[in-house]
């Protein structure tokens, strides 16, 4: 669609982990992402919610190169990002980054922050002193200049987060993927590098794929939220309607599961939806609609067949077989 | 009164020797935990909860850490003047930790139930001699207690053929499976997802109702003491800011850092999350003087540097270490 | 505003600091670092050292031979008269040498094919590397030196060489298990979705990662060398009378045991300082290079 900024077209990703029997020699495979389409558009920011297994980090790494997708399509602008031989282009690489979720290991260790951080300002050339390049980028994320000659151990969790971020917008990127970049951090740091983040989204008309398993942190981030289960995406929405109007089973019990702070936030709750089971290996993927043996409205047709995307609202699609 | 508590630390003092000096890591911690009581220890990174709780179980690794001052009572008794013979019972029968990543907390090549057999024989000295049977009995009894389905046979399972859902409930079953009386649990399900996380908070919450256990929950997320805890007490650089009855301490809450952090955390409600409190942790080489906080308090007083403040009775069971707040006895009657 | 240079000099005389601080706090590893410098030195400044300097090379003197250790000569002299502790000195030469020159030979292919194995971890080109790395891994190491130096003319040189052929897949290895792993890090990953070189992700991502245990590695290594070096020498492979290589010594001395026992003891002693302090330091060095924890 005209407008948006990348567009991912029924991307699927399966990983080949052993096989099975040793004449016929099954592969087994693993369907990490099996058919995942979502657009963003130019400086909004794009929710992907799920629990482990689910595929969001899969389809964070395929989107910014890690992986090369099984089948399916992802475009920048209009453009695929693959060559009709299935290789990635990189000339459009530097539009694309990505922050990992674990800051420890994803800075090197033995490296000095000015090298990380200068690193890809010296690939793409960049106009000015390398060094003035550098102490800017730390000041864009609020870190002081002297850091530079630190390595990453001297430094703390949310410090060596923002590094990353300065690494990541130091290629001027248009479209930056943050795979969880909280998690591992301390609510009061967390508040920090967010409000960081959407600062310097609205300063330089960023736009963010941003993933993470904690909804509270979601519904003050995103402006449009899919939730995925085992591969697939189950439901998508504004933020707000997403979370006042949740229609999936899954969304309904994940919802209810998180741990909140105040009494308005219990209201807002589905109620009565007590988690169930735990997910499946993604090996053994259940028959139908993946989510049938936790689901506590689970139907007849719900283990046969695998339901498609609808529209319930304007704006808010569910897949599944209760709203067909 | 003072003889039902099951837990009594007071003053504790541990520092740790490091190249350039040492961190004055605990500065003066006190803390309690009352039989049957389910406490909550909130407190960011760095902030010395799991020192604490490791000063308590006599597993700090002893250089370069070193304890300076202060006494931790369990049942009575102060667990740094024993030895460690008789440490071995009190940490055998009396108390259990369950560890923050259950993967990491079984050991991978052994069976389910050997180590849970383990668990049980070494809770009591009288189950050292039972047969193999009913110890075997006890296991089976723990996992289910637990709510793990086909006990009998995931005795013979390794920790790798499991969950992580299912290892954190192994990890629940050793830990009470001896009948011990204090269970500490360092960020429990916090590696596992969300809906996990859920069941196995549920799970604690049921299982140290029915056998009337305490529990000392510690975490940083302010929403699992609030489903799980009687009552919370929260953690800056080393000392307790303020402890309250669960319900209070989040409609009311009166440090400073108890209100930056809750503040800071992201409402479902919506509405944008509120910067975070300004300012890092402190250099524990150097901490600042007085009161731990106050460089990064916005409503410091000069007091504040000079003095450290102590906790302040505000009644019910609330205390608060902060000079903003005066009323009440100083230091009144232990909670 | 602080000039950035001293700001990084400062921050460099730091880290100095704190690794020197992580390397003393073992009072063995200091005493490993003294050693070692003590026989650097001693090889070094030998001419200046030792007290007759020209016993190291054909010298007789009869009138001297077979002195138990005295006033004149500490050590002794052997059967023709030279003085034990000045041909150690020297020998100490030797040993030196053939440690540097073996592990110069051995370290950068080793570490090399080990990183572009590790990196290439289920390729063709890694199963070619660390196949053709277990062939020679697959031969007893002395009896390969043995076969290569006897079928060579002896002496030193072909010593070392017999021995960096049989040394450098201990190397490969090492880094191999190192970079297989390290390549899963997020931080190699980082650099590729940015767009660095192959060149770059080996050598300056991954490598600097795996300094520390081949620096351990070295300085055991050196140990190790020297000890094979004696002991070619002493099944007469390396070092050739009348050149004072700490092996032959031993060898020598081993027919007038036990009666002039200081003939072959002294020389096998200075072999045991020798590996012993590089075995020192090298704990040291472990210590000091292991990645900090926060």
């Amino acid at each position: 669609m005209n407008g948006d900024l990348l567009t991912v077209t029924d991307l699927k990703k399966h990983f080949i982990v052993g096989h099975r029997g040793i004449v016929a020699r099954e592969p087994i495979t693993v369907k990490a992402v099996d058919g995942v389409s979502f657009a963003v558009r130019e400086g909004e920011t794009f929710g992907l919610v799920g629990e482990s297994g689910s595929g969001k980090s899969t389809v964070a790494y395929t989107v910014v190169g890690m992986y090369r997708p099984t089948a399916g399509d992802i475009a920048f602008r209009g453009e695929s990002l693959y060559e009709k031989g299935g290789k990635r282009r990189s000339d459009l690489r530097k539009e694309i980054q990505i922050v990992f979720q674990d800051p420890g290991s994803s800075l090197n260790p033995r490296r000095t922050i000015k090298d990380i951080v200068g690193f890809p300002l010296r690939l793409y050339g960049s106009d000015g002193n390398l060094q003035t390049r550098v102490r800017e980028l730390l000041q864009m994320v609020e870190l002081p200049e002297d850091y530079m000659y630190k390595y990453p151990q001297m430094l703390g969790g949310g410090e060596k987060q923002m590094v990353a971020i300065a690494r990541a917008l130091a290629t001027d990127p248009s479209f930056v993927i943050l795979d969880e970049p909280t998690s591992a951090l301390d609510v009061s740091i967390q508040a920090k590098i967010i409000n960081l983040l959407l600062r310097l989204q609205r300063e330089f008309n960023l736009s963010y794929l941003f993933i993470t398993h904690d909804l509270s942190l979601m519904r003050n981030v995103a402006s449009r939220v899919a939730i995925m289960y085992l591969g697939k995406i189950c439901e998508v929405a504004e933020a707000a309607e997403f979370f006042r109007n949740p229609y999936h089973p899954y969304t309904q019990m994940l919802l209810s599961s998180i741990p909140v702070v105040s009494e308005e936030e219990e209201e807002l709750k589905p109620k009565r939806i007590t988690s169930r089971g735990e997910i499946p290996s993604p090996v053994n993927v259940p028959s139908g609609c993946s989510f049938h043996p936790r689901c506590s409205q689970c139907g007849d047709t719900c283990s046969a067949d695998d339901p498609v995307m609808v529209e319930v609202e304007p704006g808010h699609v569910v897949r599944c077989h209760k709203f067909a | 009164m003072e003889n039902d508590l099951l837990l009594d630390i007071r003053d504790l003092h541990v520092v740790f020797d490091v190249f350039g000096g040492t961190l004055k890591v605990l500065d003066g911690v006190d803390f309690t935990v009352r039989s049957g009581e389910k406490v909550g220890l909130v407190g960011e990174t760095g902030c010395g909860k799991t020192t604490t709780m490791k000063a308590v179980l006599r597993v700090l690794p002893m250089p370069p850490a070193r304890v300076t001052g202060g006494e931790i009572y369990f049942k009575g008794r102060d667990i740094l003047q024993m030895t460690s013979r008789e440490l071995g019972r009190v940490r055998g029968e009396g108390m259990a930790m369950i560890f923050q990543d259950p993967t990491t907390a079984l050991n991978p090549v052994f069976t389910i139930g050997t180590q849970l057999e383990a668990a049980v024989k070494y809770s009591a000295a009288r189950e050292k001699r039972l047969p193999r049977k009913q110890i075997r009995e006890r296991a089976v009894a723990a996992l289910k207690e637990v709510a793990l389905p086909d006990p009998e046979r995931l005795l013979k399972n390794y920790p790798f053929q499991l969950s992580g859902g299912m290892r954190q409930r192994v990890c629940i079953a050793m830990a009470v499976a001896g009948d011990r009386k204090l269970i500490i649990a360092d960020e429990p399900g916090t590696s596992l997802d969300v809906s996990i996380q859920d069941q196995i908070l549920r799970l604690l919450r049921g299982l140290t109702d029915k056998l009337n256990t305490s529990i000392v929950l510690i975490t940083h997320t302010l929403g699992v003491v609030r489903e799980l805890a009687d009552r919370v007490y929260v953690m800056y650089a080393g000392n307790m800011v303020e402890v309250a009855p669960t319900r209070e301490l989040f409609s009311q809450p009166l440090h400073p850092y108890t209100v930056g952090l809750m503040a800071a955390v992201p409402k479902l409600t919506g509405g944008g999350i509120a910067d975070g409190i300004p300012g890092r942790i402190p250099d524990y080489l150097n901490p600042p003087t007085g009161c731990r906080f106050h460089p990064r308090c916005d409503r410091s007083m000069p007091m504040c540097t000079q003095e450290k403040p102590r906790f302040v009775n505000m009644g019910g069971d609330h205390q608060v270490a902060c000079f903003l707040y005066t009323q009440g006895e100083e230091g009144a009657s232990r909670p | 505003m602080v000039s950035a240079r001293i700001l990084g000099s400062a921050q460099r005389s730091e880290n100095l600091r704190r690794n020197w601080y992580k390397f003393s706090r073992n009072r063995l590893s200091l005493i490993g670092l003294c050693t070692v410098a003590l026989v650097v030195f001693l090889a070094v400044f030998a001419p200046l050292v030792a007290p007759y300097p020209e016993h190291a090379s054909a010298f007789v003197d009869f009138e001297n031979a077979s002195l138990p250790p005295c006033r004149t000569y500490p050590f002794g002299t052997d059967v023709v008269g030279r003085d034990i502790m000045s041909r150690i000195f020297f020998g100490f030469r030797f040993s030196l040498m053939m440690g540097v020159v073996v592990l110069s030979l051995v370290v950068p292919p080793g570490v090399i094919l080990g990183l572009v194995a590790g990196y290439y971890q289920g390729t063709w080109l890694d199963t070619a590397i660390m196949r053709t790395t277990d062939i020679f891994l697959a031969v007893p190491p002395l009896v390969l030196a043995l076969a290569i130096a006897s079928v060579l003319t002896p002496n030193l040189f072909n010593a070392m060489l017999a021995v960096s052929l049989m040394w450098w897949p201990w190397y490969c290895r090492l880094v191999y298990g190192l970079a297989s792993t390290l390549r899963n890090e997020f931080f190699v990953a980082s650099a590729e979705t940015i767009g660095a070189s192959r060149f770059h992700i080996l050598f300056r991502e991954i490598l600097p990662n795996c300094i520390s245990p081949i620096f351990t590695k070295m300085s055991l290594d050196m140990g190790w060398v020297i000890l094979i070096g004696s002991s070619l020498s002493f099944v007469g492979l390396g070092v050739q009378p009348p050149r004072p290589g700490l092996g032959t010594m031993v060898a020598d001395g081993s027919k007038y045991l036990p009666d002039q026992w200081w003939i072959a003891v002294f020389p096998a002693l200075a072999i045991v300082l020798v590996v012993l302090g590089f075995n020192l330091l090298g704990d040291g060095l472990r210590d000091m290079l292991a990645a900090e924890e926060v």
